[in-house]
C-alpha cells in the first residue's frame, strides 16, 4: 500500500540534517509552507543551503529560519522585500552567503535538476555581471551562458489538495516554484490544506504527479505570513527573560 | 505620429513634459490588439489602464498567471493571487495559472510580445541597466529583469529622461551593471519618444511644449531628429 501521509510536520522534518540543501516553495508569502518552515526551526538543523526566490518577510517563516542562524547560504533572485528585516543585516555583516540568480534561470536550474539535465544554455545574463566566470557558447550567431542545474536534499512545499499517492493541486499563483522543486529534491515534503480520496482529483487536473512527492501533512488552517508580519509575530516566540514577577 | 489627448493637464507650474500617468498613457497607445504583455513594477504597471478601448491584451505576470486583471475588491482579495510585485490582483475569465518553469519558458522562449520596464540607464545601442547601481553596500536583487529583456520580443522603457539631480540617463555606455545588451526597442521619457535603431537613437515625438534642443541638452548621446 502506498500512503504518503504522515502525522506531523515535525516527523516529516526530522530527517533533515545539518548541511543539507533545502528548496522552499513560495513567491513572497504565496505558497510559502510556513508550518513546515517553523517545524524546521524547531528541529534546528544548521548550516543549510536554502533555495527560494526571496528571503522572507518580517520575523516568521523563511525570515525566522534565517534569523535563527540555520542558513549558511541563500540561492535566490530577489533577497529584498518590503518587510525584509533579517537578511540585509546578516548579509552586510558577512554572516550569510548569497548566490544571486536571475529568476527564470533559477526556475530553469531547478527544472533541469528534476529532469536529469546537468546544465543548459540561456541568453539570460549574457553581458552582465551575473554571467562572469561562466562558460559561454555561440549558437546560431548568438551568445548563451551555461548554467548548472540545482538539486536539493529536501523540498518543502505547500499544496491546496493532495491524495495519499501524493498527487497535488495548487491554489492560483501559490503554485509558483512548488512543482519544479518537488521534482528536483530527493525528498519532497508537502503541507496541504486538504487531503482528498484517490480519484477525487481528476487525472487531467493533477499538477504534480505523486511520483515527485514523498511525505504529506495536512494543515487545514495554515497561517498567513502577511497576517503574522502585520501582527508583529516573532517565531519562535521569544522567551521572557524576566520571570521574577511570577508570570507563570 | 500619434497625437494623444492628454486627459490630465499639467498640474503644477514646475511640470514640464509628460507626467507619470501621461508617460504610461503614451506607451499604451503602442500596445497592439492581441498582444501578450508583461508590465514591470512602477510606472509600467499603469500602462494597462490606458490601452485604448477595443484592444484585447493578455497580461502576463511572471510568478505564474496569464490573464491578470485589475486590483481586487476586499471580498475578492486572496493572498495566493498576486503579481510579480507581490501585490494582490485578480484573474480574468480565460486566465491560466502555471509554475515558474513554464512562466519563464514563455519569457525565454520568445512567446511574450511586449515587456514594459523602468530604467536607471539606457545606452545608445539599447543596453539597459535597471537592477543595480553597483554600490558596495547594496543588497543585490535582480528578480526576472534579465530573463525578460533576454526573451521578450519587444522591450519598451518608461523612464524620467534624467535623474533626480538632472544627470542624463540616456548615455553612450551604461555605467551601472547591465541587465541586458542591445535589448531596448523604444524609450518613453517625460520629454520624448525615442527609438533605438541601427543608426542610433531616433527622436520620433516630443512631449507638448518641449523642443528637440531641450531634449538633446539632457541626453548623453547625439539624437537623430525624425520630426
Amino acid at each position: 500500500m502506498i500512503d504518503k501521509r504522515v502525522a506531523s510536520c515535525a516527523s516529516a522534518i526530522a530527517k533533515i540534517n545539518d548541511g543539507d540543501t533545502v528548496m522552499i516553495g513560495g513567491f513572497g508569502e504565496a505558497g510559502s509552507p510556513i508550518e513546515l518552515i517553523h517545524a524546521l526551526i524547531d528541529h534546528g538543523a544548521k548550516n543549510l543551503t536554502v533555495i527560494n526566490n526571496n528571503t522572507g518577510s518580517g520575523r516568521v517563516g523563511l525570515a525566522a529560519l534565517i534569523e535563527n542562524g540555520q542558513v549558511a547560504k541563500m540561492i535566490c533572485s530577489y533577497p529584498r522585500t518590503a518587510n525584509s528585516l533579517v537578511f540585509p543585516e546578516l548579509y552586510r555583516s558577512g554572516k550569510i552567503e548569497l548566490e544571486l540568480v536571475p529568476q527564470g534561470t533559477l526556475a530553469e536550474r531547478i527544472r533541469a535538476g528534476g529532469a536529469g539535465v546537468p546544465a543548459f544554455f540561456t541568453k539570460t545574463s549574457v553581458g552582465t555581471p551575473l554571467s562572469e566566470g561562466k562558460e559561454q557558447r555561440n549558437f546560431d550567431g548568438e551568445y548563451y551562458v551555461m548554467e548548472r542545474s540545482l538539486k536539493a536534499d529536501f523540498a518543502l512545499i505547500k499544496a491546496k489538495q493532495a491524495d495519499r499517492y501524493g498527487n497535488l493541486v495548487f491554489n492560483k499563483t501559490a503554485r509558483n516554484f512548488a512543482p519544479i522543486m518537488a521534482m528536483a529534491a530527493t525528498t519532497t515534503l508537502v503541507q496541504t490544506n486538504e487531503m482528498v480520496e484517490l480519484g477525487d482529483i481528476d487525472p487531467e487536473n493533477v499538477v504534480t504527479p505523486g511520483i515527485f512527492v514523498n511525505e504529506i501533512i495536512e494543515v487545514t488552517q495554515p497561517q498567513q505570513e502577511s497576517a503574522l508580519v502585520s501582527a508583529g509575530v516573532i517565531y519562535p516566540t521569544p522567551v521572557e527573560l524576566n520571570t521574577s514577577e511570577g508570570a507563570k | 505620429m500619434t497625437n494623444i489627448n492628454i486627459s490630465q493637464a499639467n498640474t503644477t507650474d514646475q511640470q514640464v513634459g509628460w507626467n507619470r500617468e501621461q508617460m504610461a498613457q503614451r506607451c499604451a497607445q503602442d500596445i497592439e490588439d492581441g498582444s501578450y504583455v508583461n508590465l514591470g513594477i512602477g510606472i509600467p504597471e499603469k500602462v494597462a489602464k490606458y490601452v485604448p478601448d477595443g484592444r484585447e491584451v493578455i497580461y502576463h505576470t511572471e510568478n505564474g498567471l496569464l490573464g491578470m486583471g485589475t486590483a481586487p475588491s476586499d471580498t475578492e482579495l486572496d493572498p495566493d493571487l498576486i503579481n510579480a510585485g507581490k501585490k494582490p490582483v485578480t484573474a480574468i475569465p480565460g486566465a491560466s495559472y502555471f509554475h515558474h518553469g513554464d512562466s519563464f519558458a514563455m519569457i525565454r522562449g520568445n512567446h511574450i510580445d511586449v515587456c514594459v520596464l523602468g530604467a536607471m540607464q539606457v545606452s545608445s545601442n539599447g543596453d539597459l541597466a535597471n537592477w543595480s547601481t553597483g554600490a558596495a553596500d547594496a543588497i543585490p536583487a535582480v528578480g526576472g529583469a534579465m530573463d525578460l529583456v533576454a526573451g521578450v520580443k519587444t522591450i519598451y522603457i518608461i523612464t524620467q529622461h534624467t535623474t533626480k539631480t538632472g544627470a542624463a540617463k540616456i548615455l553612450p555606455e551604461c555605467t551601472f551593471p547591465l541587465t541586458g545588451q542591445g535589448v531596448v526597442s523604444r524609450i518613453y521619457s517625460d520629454l520624448a519618444v525615442i527609438d533605438v535603431t541601427a543608426d542610433g537613437l531616433v527622436l520620433t515625438e516630443l512631449a507638448p511644449g518641449i523642443s528637440f534642443d531641450y531634449v538633446q541638452q539632457r541626453t548623453g548621446v547625439v539624437l537623430i531628429n525624425a520630426l
